[in-house]
């Protein structure tokens, strides 16, 4: 399929595949084993200037948009969905600045992130608040020129790896969500630490944690947009980041439909290659179809976001559901066309598998999803 | 630092066609790789030049297809791309080659250093950077491992050997020809893909640089290459499965049958 994508695009696109072939694919296994942080391969995404592409260009990015992230996701993705979350948890770190950040803030920030010196992270969620965002029980005090910040967030992407972290804090809890905050906390801040990495089913190559703050001292320069803003900084970001999400599942499931392929070619039995079964053939056509109609969805979303328009809670919610819904079943029927080997550790589509099904959990479960876009189908469907 | 470093094409197959009549590599309808011992070369180049400043430029003889593989070496941070390319250059053996580059050298001017790939996977000769360094009138060095320093009119490198390596020191302008424990070789960055997109190839003909078409191409070329063919395999094997005695005594057997006098 030609997606018609600009020659700026192509470039980041081959180029990301590149490195996802020469220099993940080799350790991407090994990485899932050892629940190793890939700071190697950072750094080869760093000098290939993939970090910023989606980071306007007066702050040292390439000036891409939720696209350019998707492709690169994507790229990575294909090869190690774990891997790929280094760059794009980077991301959802780094778009409550380039949204709701000042001018100072992003001369501060985002150059170091676009030239993957600093690696971003972004901290929302909590023991008492996943789906219901509004649980969120970590507080900031306001004391003279600095906020005050005391609580503890859950499963944080990159947490202990980055440098920058966003994170979205209680000021007013008389307000509900109108009394959230997001504020930037470096690491390094006295009382911010870090609590246990994570043991996780997949993305083992990722970095989990909990950010632990107490009495941690932030200067008051360091809220996003005003105070109360919080929640919407959240709401937008994810808005935005979904599609990222979305590509990682479409990653996923592209790299186990290759290995699935590739598999029924070699394989034989009765003697012939299992690809000559339409048992097999079917499996393949199907998953064929829906990963490119998950790729279709995701490029067209983020081509609709990067248009400017205003509302795209829906899009990007449909998105998310429908590709990682497809990584899932796509990884799973993977494992399938390799049978026993593809149960086994040494051939990578089990990864896959276990990689994929947290595309379906996170930055708002699949459910979740499924409320926003009915809710703004009843909100469509009411105007008429 | 000037870097020149010198980049050939070869095929990226193990399947080598030949022009039966002219006895030369058909080039043309089969993919293209810059020859992998060359990207230690670029690598090394362009580490130099972080190091000390300066420009690298590569340097290539072939056919006007070998610009594409050029302009890759811009995506990898090469500064500048020069391609000699002209009919009399057609054919040309290790000398006429050498000959060539060397006069693509001058051309470019002020070299401090001339960088080449050990030798190229497909004619395997590892000539041609010694005879530019002879041609140049510089002083060579192969097989380098290791630069151990480098600056203005100095250099001091390890020469790999069977058994281990020679230091080597040197006045600059100098080649070097590298192996490939001296480096591992980047990936293009956006920026310089971008940059490469836009650039402009500097193709050079004989008379652009100067050279005597008596000495370039087939023309002048001593080498006469009179047969070429692709060797057969027609040894039939057999593993001979067991454990070592039993090895042994299925191996014994097999030899006593086949009438060797020595096993007579």
């Amino acid at each position: 399929m030609n997606y018609f994508l600009t020659e700026e695009q192509q470039m980041i696109k081959e180029l990301a595949a590149k490195i996802a072939e020469e220099k993940i694919a080799p350790v991407a296994i090994q990485y899932d084993e050892e629940g190793k942080f890939p700071h190697d391969i950072m750094k080869v995404l760093a000098d290939s200037d993939l970090c910023g592409v989606y980071i306007p260009e007066e702050y040292g990015g390439l000036g891409g948009g939720i696209l350019e992230m998707a492709l690169v996701v994507e790229e990575l993705s294909r090869a190690c969905g774990g891997i790929s979350l280094a760059f794009a948890g980077t991301g959802l770190g780094t778009f409550p600045i380039i949204l709701f950040g000042n001018d100072e803030q992003k001369q501060k920030y985002l150059p170091d992130i676009a030239s993957g010196k600093k690696l971003a992270a972004f901290g929302l969620t909590e023991a008492d608040a996943g789906s219901d965002a509004a649980g969120v029980r970590t507080t900031a005090v306001l004391d003279g020129d600095e906020y005050v910040l005391n609580g503890t967030k859950q499963w944080i992407t990159n947490g202990g790896e980055a440098d920058v972290y966003t994170v979205v804090a209680c000021t007013n809890r008389s307000k509900g969500a109108r009394g959230f905050s997001a504020f930037i906390v470096e690491k390094g801040t006295p009382g911010f630490s870090f609590g246990k990495k994570e043991n996780k089913m997949g993305i083992r190559a990722s970095c989990t944690s909990e950010l632990v703050f107490e009495n941690c001292r932030i200067p008051k320069e360091n809220l996003l947009a005003r105070e109360g803003m919080g929640f919407i900084v959240a709401m937008k970001t994810l808005d935005r980041t979904r599609p990222g999400v979305a590509a990682q599942a479409l990653g996923i499931a592209q790299g186990a439909f290759e290995e699935a392929v590739k598999y029924s070619k070699q394989r034989v039995q009765f003697g012939q290659p299992i690809s000559s079964f339409q048992a097999i053939q079917h499996i393949l056509a199907d998953m064929a179809i829906q990963i490119e109609a998950s790729r279709a969805l995701v490029y067209q979303t983020c081509r609709f976001i990067d248009s400017g328009a205003k509302d795209f809670s829906k899009e990007s919610a449909m998105c998310k559901v429908f590709a990682s819904d497809t990584a899932m079943k796509v990884t799973t029927d993977a494992v399938q066309v390799l049978g026993g080997y593809g149960y086994m550790k040494e051939y990578p589509v089990e990864k896959k598998m276990r990689d994929a099904k947290i595309t379906q959990i996170y930055e708002g479960t699949n459910q979740i999803q499924r409320n926003v876009i009915a809710l703004e189908l009843i909100k469509e469907f009411s105007k008429k | 630092m000037n870097i020149v470093v010198c980049v050939k094409q070869v095929p990226g197959t193990m399947e080598v066609k030949m022009n039966k009549e002219t006895n030369t590599i058909i080039r043309e309808g089969v993919e293209a790789i810059i020859n992998p011992f060359d990207t230690y070369a670029i690598e090394e180049g362009l580490r130099i030049k972080e190091q000390t400043g300066g420009r690298v430029t590569a340097l290539s003889m072939g056919i006007p297809a070998v610009a594409e593989l050029l302009r890759s070496t811009i995506g990898l941070g090469v500064d500048e791309a020069v391609l000699l390319s002209d009919r009399a250059f057609a054919g040309a053996d290790t000398l006429a080659t050498a000959y060539a580059l060397s006069k693509g050298v001058d051309k470019i001017g002020n070299v401090d250093l001339i960088i080449c790939g050990k030798q190229a996977t497909d004619g395997d000769t590892a000539q041609v950077g010694p005879s530019l360094a002879e041609k140049l009138g510089y002083p060579h060095t192969t097989y380098v491992r290791k630069i151990e320093e480098i600056r203005d009119g100095y250099i001091r490198c390890q020469r790999m050997t069977e058994d281990g390596y020679e230091v080597v020191e040197m006045p600059l302008p100098a080649v070097i020809t590298v192996v490939k424990e001296i480096n591992e070789p980047r990936l293009p960055s956006l920026k310089n893909m971008m940059r490469a997109k836009k650039a402009v190839i500097n193709v050079w003909t004989a008379d652009d640089i100067g050279a005597d078409k008596n000495l370039c191409g087939l023309k002048g070329s001593p080498t006469q290459v009179v047969k070429t063919f692709v060797p057969v395999h027609e040894i039939e094997s057999e593993m001979i499965e067991g454990d070592a005695a039993e090895q042994a005594k299925k191996l014994a057997e097999k030899l006593m049958t086949m009438k060797f006098p020595v096993c007579g």
